[in-house]
């Protein structure tokens, strides 16, 4: 009998040792492939954890779903309730002439970019689903420039891994990895159906991600930080971080 | 050193009450239960949290507050842009609830499949599931049928194998709504979509998803609600003994 029980423990500690260390390996397996997303921890890290991971794998190379200009909605829904604010109240009434992105972090020209500036740069039209966490959705042509362009016309550097993109909206803010950043359908929108970006709908700027839930697509850009790490920008709400669902 | 460890096994055995209470479920079939049973409890909690945040259903790509509605429930919703004819707003628990659904949906996805593996070699779903095992004819499911709708004690018989209905039943839970509601979540997530477009699309485009994964919701509930009174109509307390113990008691001597 306490032959049985040495030998079971030693499988057992043998066995535990073993799971340990793989876990250990997996883990960091999967940071150095960019795996584990900023909030991997507590109660519910493991299930964000999995759905990141398991989605980097295997939307490498996906494109959202593009539709036919014949399934645009003809009642594209908005929940913006009203907000006051000074600073966006004076440039709407001049018409955004005054509207700006600064762009820093770790970059090699941090920026101050114009709307102006931005509407010239080569935009693109993509015509997808913006999809809620709520469950409501509407299709609607947008029209920006890739989010890549402007990364690459400032110069992230290579240890760059987020971009942190702020609203005009006091403490609105959110980010995406590169891999998202870069996607070519990450788009600066300034436009929609064929017309200037309601403001309704987060005009004059605002960032679209196609391949997240609406709440990573947020109005009135007026900023982007490139950096390596989201310690000292705490998410926004208790959604999940990677909203790829 | 393996005589050893049989005869040890045996006297463990032979020094349990074996002459009342006889084994009844494997241990992988009440662990992949229980561990099911809890999830499906998180995921329709959370599922009714999320739901309320827009109470109404659309078929086809699109649909929002601006557009006309499949149908609606008629209960109030926690986002004041939803117009569901009542006049307060419940409160916003869709932070926890989301993170809860998707934790839950990952447990459940990991358990069932470790259940329909061991169960198609281990020879449970053969062997317990498969309805030829118990003379699947159409008499043995309308008798069946009609006991359950009179919610009427079953047999002793049926403590130690499950009847037509039942086989059907859970091979219909394991095989059709599990599955159903994973493909019809999967086809509401934007990034799955953008891999596998068809998922959406077969079924008609995003909010036919969303409709179908409510629908198979709600069958889940109904299944939970009779399994659950069946459960107490048979011996409550021998059932969920043999569900937690894997053993249950025989009236009769050699069952």
């Amino acid at each position: 009998m306490s032959n049985l029980s040495r030998r079971k423990l030693i499988t057992t500690g043998l066995a535990a040792t073993a799971g340990a260390s793989g876990l250990a390996v997996a883990a960091r397996l999967a940071d150095r492939y960019g795996l584990i997303p900023p909030d991997h921890g507590g109660v519910y890290g493991a299930g964000t954890t999995l759905t990141y991971a398991s989605h980097r794998l295997l939307t490498r190379h996906s494109l959202a779903r593009e539709f036919a200009p014949s399934q645009i909605s003809k009642a594209p829904f908005a929940k913006l309730r009203p907000f006051k604010n000074e600073a966006f109240s004076r440039m709407r009434d001049s018409g955004f002439v005054d509207w700006r992105v600064e762009v820093d972090g770790m970059v090699a020209r941090p920026s101050s970019i114009s709307l102006a500036e931005l509407r010239s740069f080569p935009a693109r039209s993509q015509i997808t689903q913006l999809a809620c966490e709520e469950g409501w959705s509407f299709i609607a042509e947008w029209t920006g420039v890739p989010l890549s362009h402007v990364l690459s016309a400032v110069g992230t550097v290579p240890e760059a891994r987020y971009v942190v993109y702020y609203s005009i909206q006091p403490n609105w803010w959110h980010s995406i990895d590169m891999a998202d950043a870069l996607h070519p359908q990450t788009l600066l929108v300034h436009g929609m159906n064929g017309a200037e970006l309601p403001i309704g709908h987060g005009g004059p700027l605002r960032l679209r991600i196609p391949r997240q839930l609406g709440y990573k697509s947020v109005k009135f850009i007026t900023r982007l930080t490139i950096t390596d790490s989201l310690e000292r920008f705490k998410k926004g709400g208790n959604y999940s971080w990677y909203a790829g669902i | 050193m393996q005589k050893h460890m049989a005869d040890s096994t045996w006297s463990l055995v032979d020094a349990a009450p074996a002459a009342t209470v006889a084994p009844r479920h494997s241990a992988l079939v009440r662990i992949t239960h229980w561990i099911t049973a809890l999830c499906l409890l998180a995921l329709l909690l959370s599922g009714i949290e999320i739901v309320i945040s827009h109470p109404r259903f659309y078929w086809g790509e699109t649909g929002n507050p601006m557009t006309p509605s499949l149908f609606d429930l008629p209960i109030p919703a926690s986002r004041p842009w939803v117009n569901t004819g009542y006049a307060f707003v419940l409160p916003d628990q869709n932070g926890w609830s989301r993170n809860l659904h998707f934790e839950a949906a990952w447990a459940v996805i990991f358990t069932g499949l470790a259940y329909v593996i061991s169960g198609l070699f281990g020879g449970h779903l053969r062997k317990n599931l498969v309805p030829a095992g118990a003379g699947l004819t159409r008499r043995a499911l309308s008798k069946d049928i009609a006991n359950h709708l009179r919610f009427r004690r079953p047999d002793a018989a049926e403590a130690w194998s499950y009847n037509v209905l039942q086989r059907v039943t859970y091979l219909l839970v394991i095989f059709v709504l599990f599955p159903l509601a994973i493909w019809t979540g999967l086809a509401m997530s934007p990034a799955i979509v953008s891999v596998f477009p068809f998922l959406a699309t077969v079924l008609g485009g995003l909010q036919s998803a969303r409709t179908i994964h409510f629908f198979v919701s709600v069958l889940l509930v109904l299944f939970l609600l009779i399994h659950v009174i069946m459960v107490c109509r048979a011996g409550f307390s021998n059932r969920m003994r043999a569900m937690i113990t894997g053993r249950a008691a025989s009236r009769n001597e050699n069952p």
